[in-house]
């Protein structure tokens, strides 16, 4: 299509009208936009990296002299390796409503929901994104783990970073439907977040292990989704593929995942009101 | 183009009373219209816009954007509108022209029409050096340019600018209505604005519509406005107070001179036209001898009219909420 007037002005590459896309179609231009940042500055994904990278240098070798045979198959880091990817994911996707936050703020939230891009869409394709520096991330930390004698099972940790990067959505989407919830106080939502992260974290075994913790720490771990997810790649990375213990960590991630999308979607459709 | 029958919007928060930010609002604009809605803040401006444009649901009432209803149809709404909002539209982490060409796939073109689209833009809104900037590092006139050009990727039939030139030194503002006027040409755009600049409804816009607690108090052209609800005046004063009568009498017949009064040395008329009426009543004072010290002619704007109907000015809204009033009836 052309423009309608004043021949003499050169033509305009405009969209045919009432032009429509799949849900997929939009889901996916959404994930591309969240993408262009990372993409147009790569480096930024290395700023998620000095986390793990400093507790793999400072806390493993502490692990290792105070509880190292102590710990479930005894090698600290096939045991410490797995809980670091997790705790990769669940830093950077539990902080990134922080993003759409800033995006209510300025008028960029806005200026999408007044676009034909579904709504449900531009929540699923921004948790989508997520999986992007998830897996960036873990290839870089087991990379960097390979020369102190760190190894793992290839087709465990392929699907590792499968079962990382589906409990990253979840996490991601309750991020952003956090974000949405609070955005008239944003300050509630590093409250919130910071609040919930770490019982989460230490309730998880990621760090030390929660057989010599006490027997009400044990019970509270066992409704905390994200143990599961820990000792399923503990078990993935270590070629366990088949356990139960692999089982539960999907059924765990996946139920994550779920949860978080409906709440996302739910809190997006009204965001605007 | 726009049809909106008795639109309504209540807030009810958990605290606090609720909130009538929009009552009953009957709107008609027709194609190629560029309207401007003026009120101080708070008078339902941004929120009736927020409605048309499918942000949020009416309480009650009906709107058709662009031939579809906002309620039932809000895709489709959506899809042939423009909206530049009040915040910046492109991502502040983005480069400018990442978000024209994702702007342009969302609208349905490919990549590379995108690329073409947003170079096509960056050339018309003098935004091409700034291609490969990162929004944040944009300056403010550089981003309302182009939140203008994400608002106008797909040549939208109607366009939304809600406050576009806030924040805006004046060369910044003449620069953007500049782009907008050239461009609402080019496509025979309707177009929305939400402003409480006076001038610039006053300058801008074909039609202002004046709200108010979130109700229409005036439709029509600036100058029908001003002339209707404000008129021009004359404010005179003589060297001598024993002048000050016959001088009223001069000034009651010139065209369409009305409510003379005489306050000491001074004398204060409504007139048909000031800059012609002046000179008039100077000559007649002078052949009738009368001593003119002092003569002001003064023509209205849109804040006389605002006065005129709420009683309070639009300048210094928030404190002049209970302005004295005596001021108009003078």
């Amino acid at each position: 299509m052309t423009a309608t007037t004043a021949e003499t002005l050169p033509a305009e590459t405009l969209p045919a009208r009432e032009a429509t896309r799949s849900w997929w179609g939009d889901a996916w231009l959404v994930m591309t936009r969240e993408l262009l940042p990372t993409l147009r500055d790569p480096f930024s994904v290395v700023f998620g990296l000095i986390q793990p990278v400093v507790f793999l240098g400072l806390f493993g070798p502490l692990l290792a002299g105070s509880v190292g045979d102590g710990l479930p198959g005894g090698d600290v880091w096939a045991w410490f390796v797995p809980g670091i990817l997790v705790m990769t994911t669940l830093f950077g996707t539990s902080t990134t409503g922080a993003n759409l936050l800033f995006e209510m703020q300025t008028g960029a939230h806005e200026r999408l929901l007044v676009t034909p891009l579904a709504r449900s869409a531009q929540l699923v394709g921004r948790s989508w994104k997520e999986m992007v520096p998830i897996v960036a991330q873990s290839v870089v930390v087991v990379a960097v783990m390979l020369p102190f004698g760190f190894s793992f099972s290839p087709a465990g940790a392929l699907l590792g970073l499968v079962l990382l990067a589906v409990f990253g959505v979840g996490i991601g989407s309750l991020s952003y439907a956090l974000a949405i919830a609070v955005r008239k106080q944003d300050w509630m939502f590093w409250a919130v977040q910071q609040t919930l992260l770490f019982p989460l974290l230490i309730l998880s075994g990621m760090l030390l292990p929660l057989e010599t913790g006490p027997r009400w720490m044990q019970v509270a771990a066992d409704v905390n989704p994200l143990r599961y997810v820990v000792d399923a790649e503990r078990a993935l990375f270590a070629g366990d593929l088949a356990s139960t213990t692999v089982a539960w960590g999907a059924v765990a991630a996946v139920l994550t995942a779920g949860v978080g999308l409906l709440a996302g979607v739910r809190t997006l459709a009204r965001s605007a009101r | 183009m726009i049809r909106t029958r008795g639109l309504t919007k209540d807030f009810t928060g958990g605290k606090g009373p609720t909130v009538h930010a929009v009552r009953g609002l009957d709107l008609d604009i027709a194609p190629g219209e560029l309207v401007a809605v003026l009120g101080p803040n708070g008078a339902g401006k941004t929120t009736t816009i927020r409605m048309l444009t499918t942000l949020i649901a009416p309480t009650s009432g009906t709107a058709e954007v662009a031939g579809a209803d906002v309620a039932r149809e809000p895709a489709t709404v959506r899809r042939r509108i423009g909206y530049v909002g009040q915040g910046n539209g492109a991502g502040h982490a983005q480069r400018a022209g990442d978000e024209l060409v994702v702007q342009g796939t969302i609208y349905g073109l490919d990549r590379r029409d995108a690329r073409r689209r947003a170079a096509e833009l960056m050339d018309q809104l003098d935004l091409e050096p700034l291609a490969r900037r990162k929004v944040s590092d944009l300056s403010g006139g550089q981003r309302r340019r182009l939140d203008v050009a994400l608002g106008l990727v797909h040549a939208p039939r109607l366009l939304f600018l809600d406050e576009p030139s806030t924040g805006l030194d004046p060369h910044n503002r003449a620069n953007l209505w500049e782009h907008i006027l050239r461009l609402r040409e080019r496509h025979a755009m309707t177009v929305v604005l939400t402003t409480h600049y006076l001038d610039e409804a006053d300058q801008m816009a074909e039609r202002v519509v004046v709200v108010d607690e979130g109700r229409v108090i005036a439709d029509d052209t600036a100058a029908a406005l001003k002339h209707t609800l404000a008129g021009d005046r004359l404010v005179l004063a003589t060297a001598d107070p024993a002048h000050a009568p016959a001088l009223a009498e001069v000034a009651a017949r010139v065209p369409g001179a009305r409510d003379v009064e005489v306050d000491g040395v001074e004398v204060r008329a409504r007139v048909a036209d000031a800059p012609t009426a002046l000179p008039a009543v100077l000559a007649a004072a002078a052949a009738r001898g009368l001593a003119v010290a002092r003569a002001e002619g003064h023509q209205p704007t849109l804040d006389d009219v605002f006065l005129t109907l709420t009683g309070r000015s639009l300048r210094e809204e928030g404190a002049a909420r209970s302005a004295d009033p005596v001021e108009v009836a003078a």
